[in-house]
């Protein structure tokens, strides 16, 4: 469907029907019917038992996080102004912090969500039947991808608000205007975090016919950069720099060049925007020179505005990576025979 | 011009080197319907998705109720109603929820989709099984669900794509009924098949396709009398006069004098004082007169009309002949 493409940019008509096949701009808008794949793929996800058995898993991590969390809190009884956002980052043995469940259940989510998107039409024999009613592929599959953002972020505000329900209880104080602002963008950033994810797969449900291939490459992506990843970088850097370092400049380099290595993977970019928007002492996730330590108070938070600032570029990372992966599928999408 | 549902000129489709449709040329009018055959591989479902706009042509222009299906395929797949081979639903929802959303995907609102929904799913007698959900159909109520779904768009034109591959006898002489129904409402219908006499039962011309080509278009008795030069077959049942003990002899005679007739391409007989007169046409009257003149006695006598097998095996055959000399 190269022509589509065409058509999208505008292509210039042309009057002589002889041309054989003629590049007009095609009719109509190309969302026609999104709204109705939208809802019907929302009303299946909401409905499945996939879906079930993930929000049950990530209840049970959230109340069991922040309950030990709460339990730290009280008998640390710290003098925080941020109290409630200590709620998504305190771990308490042997459980992570809530934050660091998050980084690597709503990849799974979402991989759930979006890996049998394409193929599963296909295998069902539904694809041609649908694609035969009037509307585009362009709707179909932005459709499927936006039913499938849309419980993502159905699921995590859920969970959001019961955490912050649960502060209350455990608390027994409200949070401040700051502490449910700098929440609602970790909110953000998770739910584009997962987008990631949602594109990837959707990718895989894409090239892949069989959605246990789709699921388990989708995996693969993901425990590489989960587990791997740090190791990876560590041992890319290694390669790359000289093996003695000589002055302070080169050992700057070196831990830039790791970090900006690491942050190729959605992990290190997600895992740095929870940190700065919910730590509001973190200024900077390098190395902290003592030149820009001066004047500073140690762990004297940072406003809103700063740290938003801070983790800007993780933030539109996230966002630019979900919408370059869903381009990707969009484009083999859209190549593709629906011929079964 | 009005009447022309279907308007398809030089159409090409290559995949690579691979020609899939070669040149493909074919008109079809309201009210037809029009079988488009072949072996499997020949082209068939290619050109059907051409049609529909689902995949492009590399060449050649197709005009689908007046619209270009690559420019205008919106307005195309309004009108068109397609039913591919082995139509997939999904399963784990209720005949009504697949239906209701395709009346969305067509752009309903809930009350119109509602009230096609129920229309629809009565014509085809699933008003009781409305709720329930689709796996549990068996092949024939899932093909006649197809139909279903395809009605609650108002058709103009609907394709069908080997509709009633894998349904049992019954079930299929049901479906042809109702494709004969559709067809009285005024819906042009198009399907492909390579089940010949199921085609040769409802359809009004046929179109013989191979190797991406379409190599005979017409109604049945053009073709057979294209092909087999008419292909009628008259079965004789009839005595001799004086047919004791040198029947053998006597039958010689009728045989005679039934060669004697206009129009007959060969007599063979078929036992003891059976024949079959195969000729350009019904010749029924003629052989009747011919046994009578002959002195004969008159027992029996019926007319096979030249089948669709008989044509498409008999060209087939040809062709092939053709290429190996």
């Amino acid at each position: 469907m190269a022509q589509t493409l065409d058509q999208t940019i505008g292509a210039t008509p042309q009057a002589s029907p002889e041309a054989g096949v003629e590049r007009t701009k095609r009719e109509g808008s190309p969302w026609t019917g999104l709204w109705a794949v939208v809802a019907k793929d929302m009303a299946d996800h909401l409905t499945s038992v996939r879906m079930l058995i993930l929000m049950l898993l990530i209840v049970l991590t959230a109340v069991g996080t922040v309950w030990g969390a709460l339990q730290e809190i009280r008998s640390a009884a710290p003098d925080d102004p941020f109290l409630f956002l200590r709620l998504f980052t305190t771990a308490r043995d042997p459980l992570p912090a809530f934050v660091g469940f998050l980084s690597f259940l709503v990849p799974l989510i979402a991989i759930g969500l979006s890996f049998d998107a394409v193929n599963g039409e296909f295998n069902r024999r539904t694809l041609s039947r649908v694609l035969a009613q009037p509307i585009y592929r362009d709707a179909l599959l932005f459709g499927k991808f936006l039913a499938g953002l849309f419980t993502l972020a159905l699921v995590l505000t859920a969970i959001w608000l019961l955490i912050i329900g649960m502060g209350i209880f455990g608390l027994g104080v409200p949070p401040s205007g700051e502490e449910v602002a700098r929440a609602l963008v970790f909110l953000v950033a998770t739910i584009f975090y997962g987008g990631i994810w949602l594109a990837l797969g959707m990718v895989f449900s894409t090239v892949f016919r069989q959605p246990a291939t789709a699921a388990l490459a989708s995996i693969a992506v993901w425990i590489v950069f989960t587990f791997f990843w740090g190791i990876i970088a560590g041992l890319t850097t290694q390669a790359l720099s000289p093996a003695q370092f000589e002055t302070a400049q080169q050992v700057i380099a070196a831990t830039d060049l790791e970090r900006n290595l690491a942050r190729i993977s959605p992990n290190t970019l997600y895992v740095e925007a929870t940190i700065g928007m919910l730590n509001p002492a973190v200024r900077s996730f390098g190395l902290l020179l003592p030149s820009q330590m001066a004047g500073a108070i140690m762990g004297a938070p940072l406003p809103l505005e700063e740290s938003v600032l801070l983790i800007w570029p993780q933030l539109t990372c996230l966002i630019a990576a979900t919408i370059l992966l869903f381009a990707l599928a969009y484009l083999l999408f859209q190549r593709q025979e629906i011929r079964a | 011009m009005a009447d022309i549902v279907l308007d398809v000129q030089g159409l090409t489709k290559r995949y690579g080197t691979f020609v899939a449709v070669d040149n493909l040329n074919l008109r079809i009018e309201r009210g037809e319907i029009f079988g488009l055959l072949g072996p499997n591989g020949a082209g068939k479902t290619t050109t059907i998705l051409m049609l529909l706009g689902l995949t492009e042509p590399s060449s050649g222009s197709v005009r689908v109720l007046g619209y270009d299906p690559t420019r205008q395929p919106l307005s195309v797949k309004a009108r068109v109603g397609y039913l591919p081979d082995a139509v997939g639903f999904y399963d784990e929802l209720t005949a009504r929820e697949n239906l209701a959303y395709i009346a969305r995907l067509n752009g309903l609102s809930r009350k119109e989709g509602n009230s096609r929904i129920e229309e629809a799913i009565t014509r085809m007698g699933l008003s009781n099984v409305i709720d329930r959900p689709v796996r549990t159909f068996s092949r024939g109520m899932r093909q006649r669900l197809g139909v279903a779904d395809l009605l609650i768009k108002r058709p103009q034109l609907i394709i069908m794509d080997e509709p009633t591959l894998g349904l049992d006898p019954e079930a299929a002489r049901q479906f042809l009924q109702l494709i004969v129904q559709l067809r009285d409402e005024g819906i042009t219908l198009m399907l492909s098949s390579h089940l010949l006499h199921q085609v040769q039962a409802v359809c009004n011309r046929v179109g013989l396709f191979s190797k991406g080509k379409m190599q005979l278009v017409g109604a049945v008795p053009e073709l057979a009398q294209q092909v087999l030069g008419g292909g009628y077959r008259i079965h004789v049942q009839a005595q001799s006069a004086e047919a004791t003990g040198n029947g053998a002899r006597n039958g010689t005679a009728l045989l005679g004098a039934l060669r004697q007739i206009a129009g007959v391409q060969d007599v063979e007989r078929a036992g003891e004082d059976r024949y079959v007169v195969i000729g350009k046409g019904d010749l029924r009257a003629e052989a009747a007169a011919a046994v009578v003149n002959a002195g004969g006695r008159l027992y029996g006598l019926d007319v096979e009309a030249p089948s669709l097998d008989e044509i498409y095996s008999r060209y087939f055959q040809e062709v092939d002949h053709g290429a190996n000399a």
